[in-house]
């Protein structure tokens, strides 16, 4: 009995924990108000991007003076305009961008997960405190690395390319993945890797064979974790890439503040609506996998 | 020893990108002592740079907007994150819904697109000042104005509760039904099941949220770079710590300074960090 009660956290979630609480917690009205207080909610958080659909489809004259969000006027030639509206078309930013994004994925998923096998699987001395180190990098700001990184890699002759925001990736530089990573293999069983070894596989071979497949949920959450931060990246870009030819979606956008003298917002809302919404696809189809991923990370 | 060999290889590029870390933060502390503008050999100058820091008016306030802006979006965000998570948590139909529409902000609010957006949300001829124009208050010059041009950012901040609500509404998930039937068979009332079940249950998700925002928080840029154009204005009032930093490093090259200022903001985080753990042991309740 105080066992159970001890121990809340590693109680199963109930699975008619909702109905239970509906009996004692809430009646027909009350939960009527939270819908209303919900919807509420909802409405005034969307509104700002219900806003920018409608304006990157408006006129630039209306686009202050009509506040509905249907469009008076249709004006979808926006998306045309903005689209060459900067030094280069943005077929190349977004081609830059995917480029980067892409090589991204690979680079975490192949050193994180190796990684993350040998903090998970394998015996050898120094793994404790090794795990504790790469713990630690987790919460250490990015900014006290930022200026010795920086000469380095200008000695490196890379600035102005896509190295710098590219190699850390291949290294295993993103703990928070590993850790993500470790705290799945370590729900799979043992036994699994112990059969693998009778019958005759080395650590690789597990590795490849038996652990990769089981693990991809961690893979598709990493994808998509890493598909989001690389996208909307900034700083790193702002500070390694100085050609515009090199330029990602985001550093051509603050372009427009730049350049057109603030009165294309229709361009410039129209490419913003473009770059927001590979975000927004990948958000609804790895939903799953992101509200997973996020609820681990803080319940372990 | 063989069994070694095989978890070194595994770890291999992770071995290689430490070095990309640890020899970077050792060499950023000694760049904190010296002059150097990336054209000279770095100059020891000792303590110099941190009694500039002291001196610098720019930087006072720059610590000054990142502070306010983080004791204040902090903990509004994650009241908002978990009064939202109660409202979600007690069998409401249409969930997933409602928690895709709450949790898509947090993923967007660090784009440049977002960022630019609130600019013009904000704006003079904005949605934000015709809204409260149906109320008779008066248009607010909301980016140009340093009384408010910060209080923007900080109701950007706010608008990106969704990711702490998603680990809040796991966290609540785990709470057995039972604590709550037998708190309301004794007659305890909501707020006391509140106060008495759900916050001491919750108390390691709220510490862990706090310590990822707080952390997050102190290292604000694009906001404040997007915002006014790279310059911190209007008036220095959204002038972050880390965009003052990179002025100072990249727009001047005052390498020694930018590292002492990346030294200093590293023990402030530490500091807070650790109040955050020592007062843990009072509110945060870990089952014994």
């Amino acid at each position: 009995m105080s066992t159970t009660l001890s121990t809340p956290r590693a109680a199963k979630p109930n699975e008619d924990a909702d109905a239970l609480i509906e009996r004692f917690g809430s009646t027909r009205k009350s939960r009527f108000t939270r819908h209303v207080i919900l919807c509420a909610i909802g409405l005034v958080m969307m509104y700002p991007l219900l806003w920018l659909v409608s304006s990157s489809l408006k006129p630039n004259g209306l686009i202050f003076s009509d506040l509905s969000l249907w469009p008076a006027e249709w004006h979808p030639s926006n998306y045309a305009d903005g689209w060459t509206a900067l030094e280069y078309d943005f077929g190349i930013y977004f081609s830059n961008s995917i480029v980067i994004v892409v090589l991204s994925i690979v680079g975490n998923l192949f050193s994180c997960s190796l990684a993350a096998y040998g903090f998970a699987r394998l015996n050898f001395t120094g793994r404790k405190l090794f795990f504790a180190l790469m713990l630690g990098t987790m919460m250490l700001p990015g900014h006290v690395l930022l200026i010795p990184q920086y000469i380095l890699f200008a000695k490196l002759g890379w600035l102005n390319t896509y190295y710098p925001l590219l190699v850390p990736n291949f290294l295993a530089t993103n703990a928070f993945y590993i850790f993500l990573m470790v705290q799945f293999m370590r729900s799979l069983p043992q036994e699994l890797d112990d059969a693998a070894r009778i019958d005759g596989c080395g650590p690789f071979r597990t590795f490849w064979s038996i652990i990769l497949p089981l693990c991809r949920p961690a893979f598709a959450t990493t994808a998509i974790f890493t598909f989001i931060s690389v996208w909307n990246e900034f700083f790193g870009p702002l500070l390694y890439l100085t050609d515009p030819e090199l330029y990602t979606v985001p550093l051509a956008l603050r372009q427009f503040i730049d350049s057109e003298g603030q009165s294309q917002w229709g361009q410039m809302f129209a490419m913003s609506v473009l770059s927001l919404a590979p975000i927004i696809g990948f958000f609804i189809a790895g939903q799953k996998y992101l509200v997973k991923g996020i609820a681990t990370t803080g319940l372990k | 020893m063989r069994k070694d060999r095989a978890g070194y290889l595994f770890l291999l590029p992770w071995f290689i990108g430490m070095l990309f870390t640890i020899v970077p933060f050792f060499a950023s502390l000694y760049l904190a002592f010296t002059d150097y503008n990336l054209l000279n050999a770095p100059v020891w100058i000792g303590f110099e740079n941190f009694a500039d820091m002291f001196r610098d008016p720019v930087l006072l306030k720059s610590l000054q907007v990142t502070f306010v802006y983080t004791f204040v979006s902090v903990p509004l965000s994650l009241a908002a994150a978990l009064g939202v998570a109660m409202l979600l948590n007690r069998g409401i139909r249409g969930l997933p819904w409602y928690r895709a529409v709450f949790y898509l902000p947090s993923l967007l609010g660090a784009s440049v697109a977002v960022v630019l957006l609130w600019r013009y949300v904000f704006g003079f001829d904005g949605i934000v000042n015709a809204f409260l124009g149906w109320f008779g208050i008066e248009a607010i010059s909301w980016t140009s104005d340093p009384d408010y041009a910060l209080t923007t950012l900080i109701i950007l901040h706010i608008w990106t509760f969704g990711s702490p609500m998603v680990i809040f509404l796991a966290g609540l998930r785990q709470i057995p039904v039972m604590y709550y039937e037998a708190a309301a068979v004794d007659g305890a009332s909501k707020w006391r099941r509140f106060r008495s079940i759900t916050l001491p249950l919750l108390s390691p998700i709220i510490f862990f949220n706090l310590i990822q925002s707080l952390i997050a928080s102190f290292q604000t840029f694009t906001q404040g770079f997007v915002m006014n154009n790279g310059g911190g204005g209007p008036a220095n009032s959204t002038l972050f710590y880390n965009l003052y930093l990179y002025q100072q490093g990249f727009n001047q090259f005052n390498m020694g300074y930018a590292s002492a200022m990346a030294w200093t903001l590293l023990v402030i985080i530490a500091v807070f960090t650790a109040i955050t753990f020592f007062t843990a042991k009072y509110w945060v309740n870990y089952d014994s």
